[in-house]
């Protein structure tokens, strides 16, 4: 799923690692959300979107959309 | 960079070093107690089985951390890897099977049972990780 995660990191110039640790996951997964390789479950979306202080759809291109 | 180890992982390796202890302790009991033929009868039964008891608990230590651990994305990978490498033994001893039906190869399996080759799937689940997604959770695992 597309995204803007890597967009909103760099606006905040966090590193891959800092964002991890701010959603308390693992860099590894922060790499992979970021690349499309792994689409988060909603409530690790919704945990995004709370720290970005953005909607969901703000932040994920939904597939149907996409 | 940050090495990512939940206190899942933690506690999956605490547990493993348990079990490799138990069963190496067991394995050579149980060894040194068939060769000088310390045992007969139904007592040899639970002496042969006993080290087998920390491999079945390897399998528990392996469920339970794909229950515990919290970061899903490593819970993926994790879940991939067991799926392969319950595939990869199945093969494996399904394929084996076969030959030994039709006399292609002998009877018993050397000492490398279902386990063995569970584990050595693994490591190809692993790989496939590795190929498909560039990922093994190896900050985790």
């Amino acid at each position: 799923m597309n995204n803007r995660l890597k967009v909103l990191r760099a606006e905040r110039n966090w590193s891959q690692s800092d964002l991890a640790e701010r959603l308390a996951v693992s860099r590894q997964s922060v790499n992979a959300i970021e690349t499309g390789k792994y689409d988060p479950s909603l409530p690790l979306a919704f945990r995004i979107a709370e720290l970005f202080a953005l909607p969901i759809e703000d932040i994920f291109t939904s597939p149907t959309k996409g | 960079m940050t090495r990512y180890k939940s206190p899942a992982m933690r506690r999956y390796v605490v547990r493993m070093a348990v079990l490799m202890t138990i069963y190496l302790t067991t394995l050579l009991a149980a060894v040194y107690a068939f060769r000088h033929d310390l045992v007969s009868g139904l007592a040899a039964y639970p002496l042969a089985i006993l080290p087998a008891l920390p491999i079945i608990g390897v399998f528990w230590a392996v469920m339970r951390l794909l229950v515990e651990e919290p970061d899903e994305f490593i819970r993926m990978l994790m879940v991939r890897q067991s799926l392969v490498a319950t595939g990869f033994c199945l093969t494996i001893t399904t394929i084996w099977e076969f030959l030994q039906n039709f006399d292609l190869v002998k009877d018993g399996n050397g000492g490398f049972g279902a386990a063995f080759f569970w584990f050595v799937g693994l490591g190809v689940g692993a790989l496939f990780n590795w190929w498909t997604l560039r990922a093994t959770g190896s900050d985790c695992a």
